[in-house]
């Protein structure tokens, strides 16, 4: 549901149903609700076919790249020779999602008990939660959670009583968005800086410390124990759409709506009707402009395509555009399509791990040309000079921070160029008249 | 990784083991991919992004260096897609760099200079803005770091990190403000971190010794082997105007891979003593006095054939083994007894942690092996006591520091360089070239001989050691009778 909104009717509450309800963050809870059967189901199966419950789920990474997740955790070696680890992604920081912040604040044992049937189903005895920074709420909710589970023999050497060992570590991100990316994200557990590595190798045979590894996101971990609890058919079942896509995803709404807030419905709904409907539509007086569907990283949808969205991984793609992390930022009419690129660019510019050339110079490049054409002193070869900049600066580097920077920008100006043109024209009082 | 792979890069077929990326592939059939991050030397960072080459079937261009080749591979390296991926990161290289040629170091051994003047934009499209700025600075006793041209390779990052197993270096900071920076309070001293200038392929780390000093396609280079220690590794000379302004390593697999020490880095200054040896010297009524190769030569043959006793040589182990070995003929000449030793300057031995068997050895001379071979010995205190009474002492090149004076009673036979007050009572004193000067070889600690080339021409009437002491031999009396005799 849409906390601080009440539940909307034509939600599909799985890993939200129990947002804002501030006794299922306890042990008691959280047993109370439910919780930890799926764990103790999972722990009674063999590896194998909690990992086939997850395929046939259809589960797929809610982080923003869709790669099946037990597909994922079927790349794990099955003849453990050294250390597994699986690390669960906690380092939302994509900007316009915020959906994993509110597993973690209402949830955590929803988030604990994913990662530990995950962590058995890959022979990982050692989970690290990687949260983000910033996140010092849901980081102490994780932390009180985790202490909890502990105690209650959930986790440990004899993790259920089951004689498994399942030990989770918080480790604390320090404020890098790029810590987002797997495998920066594994550097950084390393106490390395967290510059994307290089792949292959996968992590799936080098990761952490050298040894394999699995990463997963927080809401795709949430969501195994409702698989395990409710089986994977019934989880394929959730799907208005494609078989692909499969389950509910939480979109995280925000910009000039109505109702902003994460928002849980099934996947193939349709953008409009979560825009107009669950979200309460746009603000009074106001008209929809564009919509960035998938977090900041993916290509702008003008307010017609984003009507006939069907808000799954490939109706996204269909419409050029990707699900991503299902953070929607929703822009109306009162909005300066050029300063909100700017804006975008900006944050990737300082958030560049610096490593590849492209994406160091190219990020900042963009930026000051944008800064430029806002400024009202743009030169008329400056829109060609950014789309040739995007285009050299994606498919050609380490990860996709670069790519995720030229998106917005060669979207917006293919998709309003007449906006970015008046600035050229005249200068910033005239584009604003 | 034995199973050899085929495939094709550029047109050309290519074999090579599994394992190998596509820019060492490429390689073999003599196709260098443009590149700056990658040195074989290093771990693999695939990061500067240079090297992208367009893979058939694959959707993104595929950086080289990072790339392993797989079977049936069809990679393009001048095709539209990699020639575009090549101009946008020299444009985007570009765009901070001051351009600054024209008063930077490297100009002229620059791999941005190279690879822009052959495929980058003839105009850049940032003209407008403002360029990163950041102050030079300070990294170790001979190392600068010019941030304003440094383009993040991280080679010197990962040499610190990887080869000379001492992390110094880091990326500080993000995105366009990065650069590179130092560990606090560590410093670049470490006895190899010369190499990082070397490494950086534009003119971002400098060698202090080296700043403002030559214009580089000014210098002549010469193949040359370090006389700093046993180690023996290659080195280049490089010269100008006569004078060795700058030591390089030269690549050897075999010895020293790419790298030299510090030590044998700057220990170049003695090449270019200006306090030499100019002319052959004789005394004559306790004068010394300068004459031609021909006295000269005929008096030091009159020395060593006077047989009044055995002979006892100090040479020194950064002679020639060809200087050595002649100087042994003559010993032996002498008849029977005569024989000589060396001694060896000793330091602390500093390895490089990450390359096997690579170290500024503890024995601070080239060509210890060679003396040994030629029939030296180490029993210095000992020969330095027969030289006392000994009616003749040859000296090869040594300076006799320490010794007490008069070194003998006997007759002074001095070849060397420069003239020691010690061996000032010489009887003949011969004018000798340094190591830079001559043709020769040495004989490293593992037994290799290696032969180094003449960078720079001798001052004066000096000649090589071995030259001088052929000649002492064929005009020894004995000799010239019996080849007269023979003929």
């Amino acid at each position: 549901m849409g906390f601080p909104h009440p539940p909307h009717p034509r939600e599909t509450q799985v890993l939200s149903r129990w947002f804002g309800d501030a006794e299922a963050r306890t042990y008691a809870g959280w047993i109370k609700r439910g919780g930890y059967a799926a764990l103790e189901q999972a722990l009674g199966m063999t590896r194998e076919q909690v990992i086939e419950e997850v395929k046939t789920s259809g589960l797929r990474g809610r982080g923003g790249a869709g790669f099946p997740a037990g597909v994922k955790w079927s790349f794990m070696p099955r003849q453990k020779t050294k250390a597994h680890y699986l690390c669960c992604n906690a380092d939302e920081s994509e900007p316009g999602t915020f959906k994993d912040r509110e597993i973690m604040r209402w949830t955590p044992h929803q988030l604990l008990e994913g990662c530990a049937i995950a962590a058995y189903a890959i022979q990982a005895e050692q989970v690290f939660l990687y949260i983000r920074g910033e996140f010092t709420e849901p980081l102490r909710i994780m932390q009180a959670a985790l202490d909890e589970a502990y105690a209650r023999g959930v986790l440990g050497a004899n993790a259920m009583g089951k004689g498994v060992r399942i030990d989770i570590t918080i480790h604390r991100g320090a404020g890098a968005y790029i810590c987002g990316e797997e495998t920066a994200l594994m550097n950084s557990i390393e106490g390395k800086r967290g510059n994307p590595r290089i792949r292959p190798p996968f992590p799936a045979a080098v990761g952490v410390f050298g040894c394999p590894t699995t990463i997963n996101n927080v809401e795709t971990l949430s969501s195994v124990p409702h698989i395990i609890a409710r089986g994977g058919a019934w989880y394929k079942g959730l799907s208005l759409s494609s078989p692909k896509s499969t389950g509910t995803k939480l979109f995280s709404i925000c910009g000039t709506v109505a109702r902003p807030g994460n928002y849980e419905v099934t996947m193939g709904f349709p953008l409009k009707e979560l825009l107009l409907d669950l979200a309460g539509g746009m603000r009074p007086g106001r008209t929809l402009k564009a919509v960035i569907p998938g977090g900041s990283s993916v290509p702008i949808l003008t307010a017609e395509e984003a009507m006939d969205t069907l808000l799954d991984y490939e109706g996204c793609v269909a419409k050029g555009t990707m699900l991503g992390s299902g953070g929607m930022i929703v822009l109306d009419d009162s909005v300066d399509m050029v300063y909100q690129v700017m804006r975008l660019a900006r944050f990737y510019a300082h958030e560049s791990c610096a490593q590849c050339t492209q994406c160091r110079e190219g990020t900042a490049w963009t930026v000051k040309i944008l800064q430029r054409i806002l400024g009202g002193e743009g030169r008329p070869a400056d829109l060609d000079v950014l789309l040739d900049l995007s285009e050299q600066m994606t498919g050609r580097t380490i990860c996709v921070l670069s790519d995720s920077c030229a998106a917005p920008v060669v979207s917006a100006i293919r998709k309003f160029r007449p906006e970015f043109e008046r600035y050229l024209g005249h200068g910033k009082a005239a584009a604003r008249a | 990784m034995s199973d050899l792979v085929k495939l094709t890069i550029e047109g050309h077929e290519v074999e090579a083991p599994a394992g190998t990326s596509i820019l060492e592939a490429a390689k073999l059939v003599g196709i260098l991919i443009p590149h700056y991050c990658y040195h074989p030397a290093l771990p693999v960072a695939g990061s500067c992004r240079m090297c992208l080459v367009e893979v058939e079937k694959s959707p993104k261009p595929q950086p080289a260096c990072a790339t392993p080749i797989t079977p049936g591979m069809v990679v393009r390296v001048a095709s539209d897609v990699a020639r575009a991926a090549r101009r946008a990161v020299l444009e985007f290289l570009l765009i901070n760099h001051p351009l600054d040629c024209p008063i930077c170091d490297q100009a002229g051994e620059c791999e941005l200079q190279d690879y822009t003047h052959e495929e980058g934009r003839a105009a850049g499209r940032y003209a407008d803005y403002p360029k990163r700025y950041n102050p030079v600075e300070d990294f170790g006793p001979d190392v600068l770091y010019v941030p304003n041209r440094c383009i993040l390779c991280t080679r010197c990052v990962r040499f610190m990190e990887n080869v000379a197993q001492e992390p110094t270096l880091n990326v500080s900071e993000r995105g366009d403000r990065a650069r590179i920076g130092v560990f606090p309070g560590a410093a670049l001293d470490h006895p190899w971190a010369g190499n990082v200038v070397d490494l950086c392929p534009v003119g971002s780390l400098l060698s202090k010794d080296f700043l403002n000093k030559a214009r580089v396609w000014d210098l002549d280079k010469t193949a040359s082997v370090c006389g700093g220690c046993t180690q023996g590794c290659n080195i280049t000379l490089e010269t100008r105007d006569n004078a060795v302004v700058r030591v390089k390593p030269r690549p050897n697999m075999a010895v020293n891979r790419w790298f030299i020490c510090d030590e044998g880095r700057l220990g170049y200054a003695w090449l270019n003593r200006a306090d030499r040896i100019e002319a052959p010297l004789v005394r004559e009524g306790g004068r010394l006095v300068p004459v031609e190769w021909e006295v000269a030569l005929a008096r030091a043959a009159e020395l060593v054939g006077a047989g009044d006793g055995p002979a006892v040589g100090l040479v020194s182990p950064g002679a020639s083994c060809e200087a050595l070995e002649a100087a042994a003929r003559v010993l032996a000449a002498r008849g029977e007894g005569s024989a000589g030793a060396f001694r060896v300057r000793q330091g602390p031995e500093r390895p490089l942690a990450g390359v096997p068997d690579l170290a500024l050895r503890a024995e601070r001379a080239p060509n210890v092996a060679g003396a040994l071979a030629a029939g030296f010995g180490r029993d210095w205190d000992a020969a330095v006591a027969r030289a006392r009474a000994a009616g003749l002492v040859l000296v090869l090149d040594e300076s006799l520091a320490g010794l007490a004076e008069p070194v003998t009673d006997g007759a002074l036979l001095y070849i060397g360089t420069v003239l020691p007050e010690t061996a000032r009572g010489a009887v003949v004193i011969l004018p000798c070239t340094n190591v830079a000067e001559e043709e020769g070889s040495f004989v490293n600690l593992r037994g290799l001989r290696q032969r180094y080339a003449q960078a720079r021409t001798p001052p004066g009437m000096a000649r090589p050691a071995a030259w001088i002491l052929d000649a002492i031999l064929a005009a020894l009396p004995a000799r010239a009778a019996r080849a007269g005799g023979r003929a």
